[in-house]
């Protein structure tokens, strides 16, 4: 989405600047019409309750203790750094989301190079394979939690068959096998998105460039590396951007497959904070959100400038 | 809908056909391709089956790979342990009304969007991109507090008053994109006519791009229909839960039966599944309309 504001103003609807002047007036009302409602829902129901949010991250504010909600300045943010789980949390987070997003890109790419030549039932193939976008994380949580069921798990009797392992692992108790699990339940998800992306970045690399290198004598590689990957670098680059701050953002897999567990050791800032707001202590959960904000914002915009910088080389 | 047709259509690369012959990396691309269709379609396969074993069957070894004892036991336990039907009947509400009251304002706003230059548009695109990078919990306390002040909190038009809201960003930006690729001669011609500009909007440019209409209200009828937390947190009762809040009621216990859970798996992903794949097309293309263009 951030796409839309850095790519090239060019489909933009021209008016003339007299003409312009003339129907300013009446424009002016059109325009305000049409977009009221969606401001006020997104402002009502969005933004206000989030700027509250923002605001308890610097109160006492616990659901067991509503008749006093002092101030406490950067308490909340000064309790969260220093609890214990913290540099737990902050690692898992970077693994989650490096470690699902890179076998994401590389396997969705691969799907997407697959897919680019047309073949006889391609539709087909595409709507069974893109199903997982309909599912909810939650579900895709529910799913693999069963599947990585420690005692009738089908993975270990797969696992077991292969003779990849001699005894049914504990995957969700055991804190590095539960990441592996619930990273790869958001691999399986995520790559979908990927190969959409990419796919649709793929078809819209010109023809007869491709061509013209393939009478030049370039190869398969050399085309792929010289012509299609700087072709569809950009995307690449604000797919990759839009994705880490989904998955940063996105408690429901591990939500659903280990709440955090086993001992937390599985969560990730948002888990983490889900956790907060089921004890109650909605401070500690706002002063989390608020920080993830603020390390996203900081991250995007380095990111984003980044590949402005390459863009204009 | 020409214009629809071509930008999906100009795409495909298709080379001119060569002798086909089987090279090394044809071989790949098949196997390759063979491959991620059985991982893809492996958990699925597997709660369907799981939710067609007979009670016994599941927690027993070796585990099998198709139920040797089919039965539907699974799925009438869960009618009759909870009230399921209601539950789907809730979620079909919800997610029919918010995703087509959000479809309808965004229409209005992806089209100002659209067409006209402004002070103050980078503003409003930038606060609708910005929701999506927010985590939504830290407003979930004083949603709640705002719903129970207006005597909404566990109530359907409550939740779907929420959703509206947190529908109407993407698709805006996912109709922007169809909007963008009309001609406005489309809609001046109309006006010239005599057409007002809403009644332009709605009796040439919808009917011309109905497709992605259809396409943004599934993603918001899915959307809405697979959302988490916020129903966790507003809907309690039996008679107001939609089916995520049911399905977290579910795994709260400390042992999942994972035989009713699985045909309730299996009834919350079929209908999204089937809208998912008929509109998939114009979901993949207002998808990536924004980023991906010419």
């Amino acid at each position: 989405m951030t796409a839309t504001a850095i790519r090239a103003p060019h489909a933009r609807v021209q008016h003339g600047p007299g003409r312009r002047r003339t129907f300013r007036r009446r424009h002016a009302l059109t325009i305000l019409g049409f977009l009221a409602p969606a401001i006020v829902f997104v402002c009502w129901f969005t933004y206000f309750p989030m700027l509250q949010g923002a605001h308890m991250a610097f109160r006492d504010w616990n659901l067991w203790d509503l008749t006093s909600t002092p101030w406490v300045g950067l308490a909340n943010f000064a309790t969260i750094v220093s609890d214990p789980v913290f540099p737990v949390v902050a690692g898992n987070t970077v693994v989650w989301v490096v470690g699902s997003i890179v076998p994401q890109l590389v396997i969705g790419f691969l799907v997407a190079l697959a897919l680019w030549r047309r073949f006889r039932f391609r539709g087909l193939y595409q709507a069974l394979v893109f199903y997982p976008w309909a599912v909810s994380g939650f579900l895709v949580g529910m799913l693999f939690r069963w599947m990585f069921n420690a005692e009738f798990g089908v993975v270990n009797d797969l696992l077991m068959k292969a003779g990849a392992i001699e005894a049914p692992l504990p995957w969700l108790a055991e804190p590095r096998l539960a990441m592996v699990a619930v990273i790869t339940a958001n691999v399986w998800y995520g790559v979908t998105f990927f190969a959409i992306m990419i796919l649709a970045a793929l078809q819209s690399v010109p023809d007869d460039v491709l061509e013209a290198a393939a009478i030049d004598g370039a190869g398969t590689v050399r085309r792929l590396f010289s012509i299609v990957i700087p072709y569809i670098w950009t995307t690449l680059a604000l797919t990759v951007l839009l994705r880490a701050i989904w998955t940063f953002n996105s408690p429901e897999i591990i939500y659903a497959m280990t709440a955090g567990g086993p001992a937390g050791r599985t969560h990730i800032v948002t888990t983490w904070m889900i956790e907060y707001t089921q004890q109650g202590s909605y401070g500690l959960a706002s002063a989390i959100g608020l920080a993830v904000m603020v390390v996203l914002f900081v991250f995007c915009a380095f990111y984003l400038t980044a590949i402005r910088r390459v863009n204009q080389r | 809908m020409t214009t629809l047709v071509q930008t999906t259509r100009v795409a495909p690369a298709a080379p001119r056909r060569r002798p086909s012959r089987v090279t090394a990396g044809s071989v790949a691309r098949v196997v390759g391709l063979a491959l991620w269709l059985v991982l893809t379609l492996f958990p699925l396969y597997w709660v369907v089956v799981t939710s067609f074993k007979s009670p016994g069957s599941i927690n027993r070894w070796p585990l099998e790979y198709w139920p040797s004892e089919p039965s539907i036991d699974n799925y009438t336990e869960l009618f009759a342990t909870s009230s399921f039907g209601t539950f789907i009947g809730n979620s079909l509400v919800v997610a029919l009304v918010a995703g087509a009251t959000a479809t309808l304002i965004a229409l209005l706003s992806a089209y100002v969007l659209a067409r006209f230059e402004f002070r103050g548009k980078g503003a409003v695109l930038g606060a609708f991109l910005l929701t999506q990078m927010i985590p939504a919990f830290i407003a979930l306390g004083p949603l709640y507090a705002m719903l129970a002040d207006l005597g909404l909190v566990d109530t359907k038009p409550g939740l779907a008053l929420v959703y509206v809201a947190m529908c109407i960003p993407f698709s805006t930006v996912m109709l922007r994109g169809f909007f963008e690729n009309m001609p406005d001669a489309l809609e001046e011609a109309a006006m010239i006519d005599g057409c007002s500009r809403l009644g332009a909007l709605f009796r040439v440019l919808v009917p011309v791009m109905a497709p992605g209409i259809v396409a943004a209200f599934i993603f918001n009828f899915v959307n809405c229909w697979n959302e988490l937390f916020l129903s966790v947190v507003l809907m309690n009762s039996d008679a107001n839960k939609t089916i995520p809040a049911a399905l977290n009621g579910f795994i709260s216990t400390f042992n999942i039966a994972w035989g009713p859970m699985s045909a309730a798996a299996v009834l919350t992903v079929l209908p999204t599944m089937v809208l998912f794949a008929l509109a998939s097309r114009w979901i993949v293309e207002g998808l990536t309309a924004g980023s991906v263009k010419e």
